[in-house]
């Protein structure tokens, strides 16, 4: 077992410091020094990904039956999971700065709401508001268009891509709202007092000031709600929307190779992961100041 | 005399149970460089706070440049009059020098981008910093930093200059070079109402020094006077104190 020395030692050895301005830049050493500046812009962790997409490659060209075969099958699924996890996290970034700014709010009715918002949903499975979202509410949307005799909201008929991408952006709005809040509260509150003694208004001064900073704190943790997102989107594949999970549970139930399908699965997942690993960690680098 | 630009009366503030300003009466004319001296926790930042409606103050009177700030319908027109330097400098962590210089210019006194670095410029010049304009905050030592802060204050031209204890951050050296750049505005004929311990800045610029104790206002007078024939014993053993250094 090797000690935990070992292992920081290995995160210093990748790790890339932010450069510092005063200093002119040193010009590069030649010649590969362990522990010095690596001499490559390069991420070294892009060679995992690169890894395990060489494994997949190499597994549908020597065994096409069945992982290639799998791979057309669930294609389209993959296609769905990656679009559900965008469209999903483009309004979770939105409610969750509404629902921030709501939770620091002074005004009570404001911060009441965004509060209670945020306590309830965090308190319900994922699974449990799919669900709710996918059975529960287009019935509770029917009986209220008869109650009010609207014909439109009686006959609704659900889409269970929308109720999924509903289902997902409560749920994951009420975390990144909570994200957004610490954020705002973590840059010092001197700097708000500044823009508002230049005259600036509050919303100029949250906008030209404090987000700009509050994304340099809360990006590695928005970046962690991304990959959770993407992996909590199997769980629509029990809401009828044919993810990469549910197009995997269907080949399956047709062929009966439960190893082959799931590993592709899996290792298809890891990808899509791995990759947004990296695109977080190559923004978090550009917004050093 | 004119009417005062600043006019304080009966102020009080708590905060929570505690009772920080105790009716505080105070003029401050046009031109005039007023230094509040007090130990700590004695109202004086909170007085400056509540001058620019930083703090919410619960009654009394305070009248900035003509607008009485507890019905002021808008109290950001009265802020671009009074600028604000913090004892923690408070520069725009994610902004260059010069940035933090035209921000506010272009946001609040709606400057066109060019003009707004045309002042930035004369005004980093001023304090002596050209060469750092495009330095971030943190690449800048604590008395450049502050001598921006000024800077940043000064570009949106305002009519009163408030300094919180703008020095009390910085260490000997870099004093210096902050109270030099006070000396020259004051001599500039800018209305500054300052707190502060630099007993030395108070005798060459103040034309009045206010001694506050207990969100009070114990003793005023020129700083000659106040400093050498105090007549109040508070003031008498607070100045035994400081003047001792």
């Amino acid at each position: 077992m090797p000690s935990r020395d070992f292992f920081r030692n290995l995160g210093k050895t990748f790790s890339r410091k932010p450069p510092d301005l005063t200093e002119p830049i040193p010009t590069p050493k030649l010649g590969f020094i362990p522990g010095a500046e690596p001499t490559s812009r390069l991420d070294p962790w892009w060679w995992l990904v690169v890894g395990v997409i060489l494994l997949v490659i190499l597994l549908m060209v020597f065994q096409p039956d069945p992982y290639w075969n799998i791979f057309l099958f669930v294609r389209d699924g993959l296609v769905i999971t990656v679009e559900l996890t965008v469209i999903s996290f483009v309004f979770i970034l939105l409610l969750g700065l509404i629902g921030g700014l709501g939770r620091i709010a002074k005004n009570p009715v404001i911060h009441i709401i965004a509060t209670l918002y945020v306590e309830i949903i965090r308190g319900i499975p994922l699974l449990v508001q799919l669900i709710w979202w996918y059975f529960a509410a287009p019935a509770v949307i029917q009986s209220f268009g008869e109650w009010v005799h609207w014909e439109a909201l009686a006959t609704y008929r659900s889409n269970p891509i929308v109720l999924a991408v509903v289902g997902l952006v409560v749920c994951y709005g009420a975390y990144m709202a909570e994200i957004c809040r610490a954020g705002i509260e973590s840059i010092h509150k001197g700097q708000m007092e500044a823009a508002r003694s230049l005259g600036m208004s509050y919303m100029q001064s949250m906008v030209s000031i404090i987000l700009p900073q509050a994304i340099r704190v809360v990006l590695p943790p928005v970046g962690n709600e991304f990959i959770m997102l993407l992996k909590d989107t199997s769980l629509v594949s029990v809401v009828a929307v044919a993810d990469l999970t549910r197009r995997g549970r269907e080949f399956m139930a047709a062929h009966f190779n439960p190893i082959e399908v799931w590993t592709l699965i899996a290792l298809l997942y890891l990808i899509l992961t791995l990759v947004s690993a990296r695109v977080i960690a190559w923004l978090e680098r550009r917004r050093k100041y | 005399m004119s009417e005062p630009i600043i006019h304080v009366e009966n102020v009080h503030k708590y905060f929570g149970r505690v009772h920080a300003l105790r009716g505080i009466n105070m003029d401050v004319h046009v031109g005039e460089v007023v230094v509040v001296l007090g130990p700590s926790g004695s109202g004086k930042s909170t007085l400056l706070r509540c001058i620019n409606h930083l703090e919410v103050y619960n009654s009394g009177i305070i009248v900035v440049d003509g607008i009485l700030l507890k019905t002021a319908k808008n109290i950001n027109i009265v802020r671009r009059e009074v600028g604000m330097v913090f004892q923690s400098f408070n520069l725009f962590a994610h902004l260059t020098a010069l940035e933090n210089l035209t921000l506010a210019q272009v946001k609040v006194r709606k400057r066109s981008k060019k003009e707004a670095k045309k002042v930035a410029f004369e005004l980093l010049a001023k304090v002596g910093i050209t060469d750092k304009a495009d330095c971030y905050p943190a690449q800048l030592s604590g008395g450049q930093q502050q001598r921006v802060a000024i800077a940043r204050a000064l570009a949106m031209n305002p009519k009163i200059m408030l300094f919180d204890e703008p020095t009390s951050a910085l260490d000997p050296e870099m004093i210096k070079e902050v109270l030099d750049v006070m000396l020259a505005l004051a001599k500039e004929g800018m209305t500054m109402l300052v707190v502060s311990h630099e007993m030395g800045f108070a005798r060459a610029t103040a034309s009045r020094c206010i001694f506050m104790d207990e969100g009070q206002i114990v003793e005023e007078g020129p700083p000659d006077k106040l400093f050498s024939s105090p007549t109040q014993e508070r003031t008498k053993l607070f100045l035994s104190k400081v003047l001792q250094l």
